[in-house]
């Protein structure tokens, strides 16, 4: 709320400035963000026999479905690291920015009833769901390190860097470029659905061309002609430096760490700007 | 004294039709436009939003041009017919949808309360839903806690409070969305007549908490109805939007009756039912094509007698009947009618109706018509055509009824012929 010298509280106005961020407004709806989450998380599997253990069946079974298909059948090496822990590391990164990615991009349809009755900061819902991904996040992260301890325990030498310091950086560009894609996504599916039909299955493929099942050098080893599309692929260098810092493998170079600060940065930005332009008039056109 | 709110040439437009195709072509012809410096092509087209007219334009004005201010503690009644865009003003005070132009300025905090219960979550128990809703219409966690005994007071809930939503009835669940609502402590309160949903005592406790909450805390509120009676009472300012415009403001009495008396004309001799009458989507086998009337001067023990003209549309087999509400100039439904069965054979044929003892006491009444499918005796009637406002008619005062020549507004709507005697012994 911004106060000026005659005392009003706000104003109801077309006008659009191209980021209307009210941090102040958020601030006064954090205990919304705080309950939104917790809604999140204890609804989800009310009524569930394995309530939260479906947080570790999802990620423990693809990391064997792709160690049995990458891995057993089609021989991709993954080096010195045993490949259910290599495919674990990379799935478990991936799923929080897909999580992010398609929470945020139906926040405005799924949404509609209850910002059709009542005003709220709208950015809330997205933030609620970035942070109710991070938990889940946290819970998966620690079947990795039950993983990650067994391989040690096995006697084989796995070992994290100096760029584990960049963690929290890695969550953040994670969630940024989430966040920033799924805003756009947002803002457009609420006039063409087209896009919410297209969202679930180009993340299941978008997942291929990241590097996830696979080393980044294999690719650059035996198709050299299509790496660029993984190495211009910003999610590429997420998925490797995560696997980097944890596994001490693959490759990792500053530059291509900044390319990817930017683009998460740049596609936040241009993501809070289409979700503004949205918020305000939506309700006509879902 | 300063306004607490004041709305600055409000309009709102809205496209017609489908969004569909042709929308990405406008989309980009209004951002090339707009690029360029120039004003939105689209603006121009809007035209005033009258419904019962077709529209040439794509685009239509559901508001245009509304201007008015609110003084802190005051009640201010919005009405108009249906389609009037008092609902379209309702979201732009509440910030669902912004205005297309023009701005209001709100000195203090609005809640509005569209609906109760908004952010309920069925698999959350009943406190934990009472922080989710009081959140979502802007409480912090402290306020709610400090009333948290209140609220469940209020809701008369408390031994189902630690129970899922799921498991409440509807009553239980529309009453505790209520008692939290009732606690909000907003400058400015924007309420939707969907509040009257519920029982009769419930309507009776919500319009009871906003008279006290106006008297007692000063709080504003800007209050949507259908209801004139609520309105009269519970409002002392009243703005009457008609086709998207401002067409009456000032004190609520004479919002009320400038509203009744020029937007509530239904013809009383004959008429024609069009798609005005129309709000159901029906199969209108049979369609009802117009009521007339014969008379003009009715009173409370007189018979009346209309004519109902209807159109077979397809070949059906099945027995109709005629029913009707009769319903008050405020809204309020008075009685019903069925009729027995009836077969209609030929392609055009007219229905005679006649409500022999009505006992309505003298004011104006319009009524409801439909034509259903089925008959009293199975006990299921399903609609095939209905008219809204079919036709409207006056109950007058009879020199013969001395009595109702002051027939006075609180004494109700029904007549009861009774009969005393004084018993005396012999």
């Amino acid at each position: 709320m911004t106060e000026n010298e005659e005392g009003w509280l706000y104003e109801i106005s077309p006008k659009r400035k191209i980021i209307d961020l009210n941090f102040k407004e958020i601030w006064r709806y954090r205990d919304l963000l705080i309950l939104f989450v917790k809604r999140n998380i204890v609804t989800v599997y009310k009524q569930t026999i394995l309530g939260p253990l479906w947080y570790f069946i999802q990620p423990l079974f693809t990391a064997i479905t792709f160690t049995l298909v990458f891995n057993n059948i089609a021989k991709v090496p993954t080096g010195e690291i045993p490949p259910f822990l290599f495919n674990l590391t990379g799935i478990t990164a991936w799923n929080y920015f897909s999580q992010c990615l398609t929470g945020t991009s139906n926040t405005f349809k799924s949404n509609a009833a209850i910002f059709g009755k009542v005003y709220f900061p709208r950015v809330i819902m997205p933030l609620s769901n970035v942070i109710t991904n991070l938990f889940k996040f946290g819970i998966q992260l620690g079947v990795l390190l039950i993983a990650y301890l067994y391989v040690l325990y096995t006697g084989i030498k796995v070992t994290p860097n100096t760029n584990l310091l960049l963690f929290p950086i890695y969550i953040l560009m994670m969630a940024t470029m989430g966040l920033g894609l799924g805003m756009i996504i947002s803002a457009f599916t609420t006039k063409y659905r087209d896009l919410s039909v297209l969202v679930g299955f180009a993340t299941s493929l978008l997942l291929y061309i990241s590097a996830v099942p696979y080393p980044l050098a294999e690719v650059q080893k035996e198709m050299p002609e299509y790496a660029w599309i993984v190495q211009y692929n910003p999610l590429t260098h997420i998925i490797e430096g995560f696997r980097y810092m944890l596994l001490d493998t693959g490759i990792f170079s500053w530059n291509s760490f900044f390319y990817t600060l930017a683009i998460s940065f740049g596609l936040f930005f241009i993501g809070l700007v289409f979700f503004n332009r949205t918020e305000k008039n939506f309700i006509d056109t879902v | 004294m300063k306004s607490i709110l004041i709305a600055e040439n409000i309009s709102k437009q809205y496209r017609l039709g489908v969004i569909g195709t042709g929308n990405i072509r406008h989309d980009l012809k209004r951002w090339w436009y707009l690029k360029r410096g120039k004003e939105d092509p689209f603006i121009k087209i809007g035209e005033k939003n009258r419904q019962d007219t077709k529209a040439s334009g794509d685009y239509v004005w559901a508001l245009k041009d509304i201007n008015f201010e609110v003084k802190p503690g005051e009640i201010l009644g919005i009405i108009g017919k249906n389609g009037a865009g008092k609902s379209t003003l309702l979201k732009i005070l509440s910030r669902i949808t912004a205005p297309t132009t023009g701005s209001i300025e709100v000195r203090g905090r609005i809640s509005s309360l569209l609906e109760v219960g908004t952010g309920f979550h069925r698999e959350l128990t009943g406190r934990e839903n009472i922080f989710m809703n009081g959140a979502v219409l802007g409480m912090t966690k402290r306020e709610i806690k400090t009333k948290l005994d209140e609220i469940i007071d209020f809701s008369g809930c408390e031994r189902y409070i630690d129970t899922p939503v799921k498991r409440y009835s509807s009553g239980m669940t529309v009453r505790l969305g209520f008692a939290v609502a009732a606690h909000l402590e907003p400058d400015i309160l924007v309420v939707d007549e969907v509040l009257a949903v519920g029982d009769a005592e419930f309507q009776k406790k919500a319009i009871g908490k906003m008279n006290t909450l106006s008297s007692d805390s000063g709080r504003t509120i800007l209050f949507v109805s259908h209801n004139m009676d609520a309105v009269k009472s519970l409002c002392q300012r009243g703005l009457v939007l008609h086709n998207g415009e401002v067409d009456f403001a000032g004190e609520a009495r004479e919002s009320v009756d400038h509203y009744l008396s020029n937007y509530r004309r239904i013809p009383q001799i004959q008429n024609k039912i069009n798609e005005s009458h129309r709000r159901h989507k029906n199969s209108r086998a049979l369609e009802l094509l117009s009521i007339s009337s014969s008379h003009n001067d009715l009173h409370t023990r007189s018979r009346m007698c209309f004519d109902v003209l209807i159109r077979k549309n397809k070949n059906i087999t099945f027995p109709v009947c005629l029913t009707g509400t009769i319903m008050n100039f405020s809204d309020m439904e008075i009685g019903s009618f069925f009729s027995e069965e009836i077969y209609v054979h030929q392609e055009e044929s007219t229905i005679n109706l006649t409500i022999a003892d009505h006992n309505l006491a003298p004011g104006s009444y319009y009524i409801n018509l439909t034509i259903s499918k089925g008959s009293l005796k199975n006990a299921h009637l399903s609609e095939v055509d209905h008219a809204f406002e079919a036709i409207s008619f006056e109950i007058e005062m009879k020199e013969r009824n001395e009595y109702f020549v002051n027939w006075k507004k609180n004494w109700g709507q029904i007549y009861f012929p009774s009969e005393v005697k004084l018993k005396t012994d012999i």
